[in-house]
């Protein structure tokens, strides 16, 4: 399946989560998006985000700095 | 649709009504001010406190859904031109909270909630929850009657959740005053041990030092305008403005260093050559004189500061870098009144 790709490197929380939730809102359940991310409060905020309005986080890589999370877009229950 | 902040008493507020049955969800704002991760995630020395966004932390421990939505555009009419003034520092308070709940209702409307909820509790905050600016929050937002604070509702009339049964009001709390011992023993009932500590303020406009800054960067610019890296700068670094035409923003540890990195290419910046130093921003119309100074001050704030020469690399955007040997500033040479 392919996955759309979100880059928020450089954005500070609560940036990365916001566009995030942009993207999100414009993509159909069972879609995949990637965010790739720098700020480390991201690791934590995305997941957290997903988990309260039901999405689910596939994968998370974290290589030099730099953080990716696979997310796959759930149906909003 | 309820306002939560990350704090004690949104959480409890939104507990309050889910306890009745009723489906809420969270609404949390981001204007560019908030204190909420930013600076930790700036500062190396933070990075090893825990790193969560306590807006989402209180929602995942409710079992709501949060949205979070930018207003840093839509807010700078809050900043510049609040028609209730501001607080002590460059905090509006009251139009802050009326935007809020004007932007809640707007989403309120067009996602079909049938009501507003916030964790305000009168008397708590000396500009923004009194009892003669709670009735001024509820109308100029537009929400009117549609706005419960459950936390104080048994104070104020009853607004129509109540009314129409949709709330039932006998459930809801009298609370009033500064002291948070009511919110604490509430939490203790609902078996909330973890929650972000009341601080009085989640917003760098309260914050003397930043407001200092803020008004600052308007003078030197003539305007009092602003965007989200303004805001952002405001936070980092050791703000110096030795002229009127240029300040210094100077790291102070690696983790700003890093930060300021990302804005090399919008701003004359300097660093140290021969000696560990931090990264400077030169912010404003430097003239070779101005920039002379800037190197003597970027040499006075590196581990040269007692060396006779320090080399240091001068780099204007688009153009090759230069670099100069210059004598540390000593700190006799540097005022009081430089430093934001």
């Amino acid at each position: 399946m392919s996955r759309e790709c979100l880059d928020v490197r450089r954005l500070l929380c609560p940036m990365p989560v916001i566009r995030t939730q942009q993207s999100v809102e414009k993509m159909q359940p069972g879609q995949q998006l990637e965010v790739i991310c720098t700020d480390p409060g991201a690791r934590h905020d995305i997941p957290a985000w997903c988990r309260v309005n039901g999405h689910r986080v596939i994968e998370i890589v974290e290589d030099r700095g730099e953080i990716r999370i696979a997310i796959e877009i759930g149906d909003g229950d | 649709m309820a306002l939560v902040s990350g704090g004690l008493d949104s959480m409890l507020a939104v507990k309050l009504i889910l306890e009745q049955g009723i489906h809420v969800e969270g609404i949390n704002f981001f204007t560019g001010f908030c204190v909420e991760g930013h600076t930790h995630a700036i500062r190396k020395r933070d990075q090893k406190r825990p790193k969560r966004n306590n807006a989402l932390w209180v929602a995942e421990q409710l079992g709501i859904r949060l949205h979070i939505v930018e207003v840093v555009e839509e807010y700078k009419d809050v900043v510049l031109n609040p028609r209730h003034g501001y607080g002590a520092n460059m905090n509006p308070c009251l139009d802050c909270k009326g935007f809020m709940v004007k932007k809640a209702h707007e989403w309120m409307l067009a996602r079909g909630f049938d009501f507003i909820i916030t964790g305000e509790v009168m008397g708590q905050r000396p500009k923004s929850q009194r009892k003669e600016t709670l009735p001024v929050v509820a109308a100029e937002s537009g929400a009117g009657d549609k706005l419960l604070r459950p936390l104080c509702a048994k104070l104020l009339e009853p607004t129509r959740p109540e009314r129409e049964g949709w709330v039932e009001r006998d459930r809801l709390l009298d609370f009033s005053g500064r002291s948070r011992k009511p919110q604490m023993e509430l939490a203790a009932r609902f078996g909330f041990d973890d929650y972000a500590q009341p601080a009085g303020g989640c917003c760098f406009l309260t914050d003397s030092q930043y407001s200092v800054k803020l008004a600052d960067l308007w003078q030197a610019r003539g305007e009092r305008e602003y965007d989200l890296d303004d805001i952002m700068l405001l936070k980092v670094g050791r703000h110096l403005r030795p002229r009127a035409n240029f300040k210094l923003i100077i790291g102070r540890e690696e983790g700003e260093n890093n930060f300021l990195e990302g804005y090399r290419s919008q701003f004359i910046h300097l660093r140290t050559l021969s000696h560990r130093g931090p990264l400077v921003l030169v912010d404003g119309k430097p003239d070779a004189d101005d920039l002379d100074l800037a190197a003597r001050l970027t040499a006075r704030f590196s581990q040269g500061r007692d060396a006779e020469k320090v080399k240091v690399e001068i780099q204007q955007p688009g153009h090759d870098p230069r670099q100069l040997e210059v004598i540390p500033l000593p700190p006799s040479d540097i005022p009081q009144g430089w430093y934001l």
